[in-house]
């Protein structure tokens, strides 16, 4: 694909191998940002994606504002990076962030494989593994809201939903998005584990605890599509496609 | 005041501003963060309605009569609140200082609360400032925007030693409201910087202060909401919330509010239109007509007259020794606190 701002991959223009340029761009839709728990290519993140006749994939990408915070907006970068050299026949790999306070020291630091810490020193002393698995396990919460609501709807008590197990909930894609959450976690995700957990230990929820995980679940859904919705209204404003 | 369908409204704008951001204030060497800072204050305001969208060039440098007509001649306060915000380090003059704008409340009597701030990092000539500011300005409020650069360092959290120091200084001084605004950038870089758990040590700590938590923990609803139901000095402030979901997103709005009044309640709801981004007049008329878009949202409490009542304006009139006219008060069988009992939250949810 050869367009500088589209989001969709457009039809293989003859450019690069047949096929690559759809598998560089799938593999970006990969990548998720952390924090909103979406790809980074639905998300508009993506503002172009290359790749010449030698594999060598160019990626540029974009945030909704100057001030985005730098641990997410690094993440992004380097697991694009990860994942389209993971991608056969890509021979060499940039990706560039465009437009941030810190592009700086994020595309030198990705680039060079520097990790966190070293891309920012003096600024951060640990990786972003944490990081990561903080908003992982607000992605579970939110992902228990979405597979819980139709079985609280359909009338299913807090005691009924404290003993199902992963096994006996319907298939959703809702629920594979869950189990694969769980999964990242390091957290059980097999038919026979609980559906509600402490996404923080992978203890049972109790059903004296139910409601309030249910509660809780739905706040932190509320939150993350809070926070999505202002994020690509500024990305809109910041980048108007003509499309 | 605003009146609709016989209903009068107190309003205060809990929290707004009057800064100047044109070129000639950017500090040589920091053009780029303070063009980047008002250029995504202006892309905010592009959630709002089209017609209350201004250039960019007004943006940056509204003017007094910009602001006096915008607030209060068009937009219905009765009472702002200016909350400075400094930014010095981009901002030659400062962004949105104290003294700016209380040389603007001062030619207005009556019309503006000007609070102060403080940054922790600034030591003992930080102290002598807030001091000094509180005595000139009769500051009862600080606003803490814990993101600041200064002096190499890219943040503070509220429960550093620094920050207890300026928070016992800032009360026996008299401040009882504490605005806080937390930022993206906060020193470690590794850490998520919009975590509120150091707000909640503060508000345990100080429990004669009134901790009003911005944007209503924007991005991290979810963790501002819990903190809240446990720390009963803890304050949704409602800007970015109405001004950034009402208009663009009516169902997230909806949502975000059926969660604050869930866990928060409507007596720890201030309205704050963040004026310059958003003008009061669009958001005050839609929150008093706004109601849940469909039966989807039922199992989230109600809001009534009384509430908006009480989050447009009464709420910050009570944290600020405000005045209210009596054709603008509630009648008494409607001043029943309607928040949510956390004994309540914990086993009925």
């Amino acid at each position: 694909m050869t367009s500088s701002t589209t989001h969709a991959p457009a039809s293989p223009a003859g450019f690069a191998p047949a096929g690559l340029a759809s598998a560089v761009y799938a593999a970006l839709a990969t990548v998720r940002d952390p924090e909103l728990d979406e790809p980074i290519t639905t998300l508009g993140f993506v503002a172009s994606c290359t790749v010449s006749p030698e594999g060598q994939a160019q990626v540029r990408l974009r945030l909704p504002t100057y001030f985005c915070a730098p641990n997410f907006a690094f993440l992004m970068v380097a697991d694009a990076y990860d994942a389209v050299a993971g991608v056969p026949g890509v021979a060499a790999v940039e990706v560039m962030l465009d437009d941030h306070f810190a592009s700086d020291a994020i595309n030198a630091g990705v680039a060079a494989r520097a990790g966190f810490a070293a891309s920012f020193d003096g600024e951060a002393t640990d990786e972003l593994d944490d990081l990561r698995a903080t908003f992982l396990r607000k992605a579970v919460l939110a992902g228990t809201d979405l597979v819980c609501r139709p079985l609280v709807a359909a009338g299913c008590t807090p005691a009924e939903l404290a003993a199902l197990t992963l096994g006996s909930v319907p298939p959703s894609p809702e629920l594979t998005r869950l189990l694969q959450r769980r999964a990242d976690l390091g957290l059980r995700a097999d038919d026979a584990a609980a559906l509600l957990i402490d996404p923080a230990t992978g203890a049972p929820v109790g059903a004296d605890a139910v409601p309030l995980h249910l509660r809780r679940a739905g706040l932190t859904r509320t939150g993350i599509e809070a926070n999505t919705s202002i994020c690509s209204g500024m990305l809109r404003a910041r980048y108007p496609d003509p499309s | 005041m605003y009146e609709k369908d016989g209903e009068k409204y107190f309003i205060v704008d809990s929290h707004m501003h009057y800064w100047t951001a044109g070129p000639d204030n950017w500090v040589p060497g920091a053009e780029q963060y303070a063009k980047g800072w008002i250029e995504c204050f202006h892309a905010y305001q592009s959630l709002g309605p089209k017609e209350t969208h201004w250039p960019i060039e007004k943006f940056m440098s509204y003017t007094e009569d910009d602001l006096m007509k915008d607030v209060f001649e068009d937009g219905h306060v009765d009472v702002a609140v200016f909350q400075p915000t400094y930014l010095k380090e981009w901002y030659t003059e400062g962004f949105n200082t104290t003294e700016r704008n209380a040389a603007l409340g001062e030619k207005h009597p009556g019309k503006f609360i000007a609070n102060t701030r403080f940054d922790p990092r600034d030591g003992d000539v930080g102290l002598t400032e807030l001091r000094r500011n509180v005595e000139r300005y009769g500051s009862k409020g600080v606003k803490l925007y814990t993101a600041e650069w200064n002096n190499g360092s890219r943040g503070y959290k509220l429960s550093d030693p620094a920050a207890y120091r300026y928070l016992e200084a800032a009360q026996n001084l008299g401040i009882k409201n504490v605005h806080v605004h937390k930022g993206p950038t906060i020193w470690p870089l590794d850490k998520d910087a919009f975590d509120v758990s150091d707000v909640d040590h503060a508000a345990t700590d100080f429990p004669e202060l009134n901790f009003i938590v911005e944007h209503v923990g924007l991005p991290r609803i979810e963790d501002f909401c819990f903190m809240a139901t446990q720390e009963p000095n803890v304050y949704a402030g409602l800007s970015v919330a109405i001004g950034g979901l009402m208009h663009a997103r009516p169902k997230f709005f909806a949502k975000v509010m059926g969660e604050l009044l869930f866990w928060v309640g409507e007596d720890k709801m201030t309205f704050g239109s963040d004026y310059g981004i958003w003008e009061p007049k669009w958001q005050i008329e839609g929150f008093v007509d706004w109601d849940y878009p469909s039966d989807e949202f039922s199992d989230y409490p109600r809001l009534g007259t009384a509430g908006k009542k009480k989050i447009l304006g009464l709420n910050a009139a009570r944290l600020y020794d405000i005045k209210v006219p009596d054709e603008c008060q509630l009648p008494a069988e409607a001043g029943t606190p309607a928040a949510q009992d956390d004994a309540q939250l914990v086993t009925g949810a």
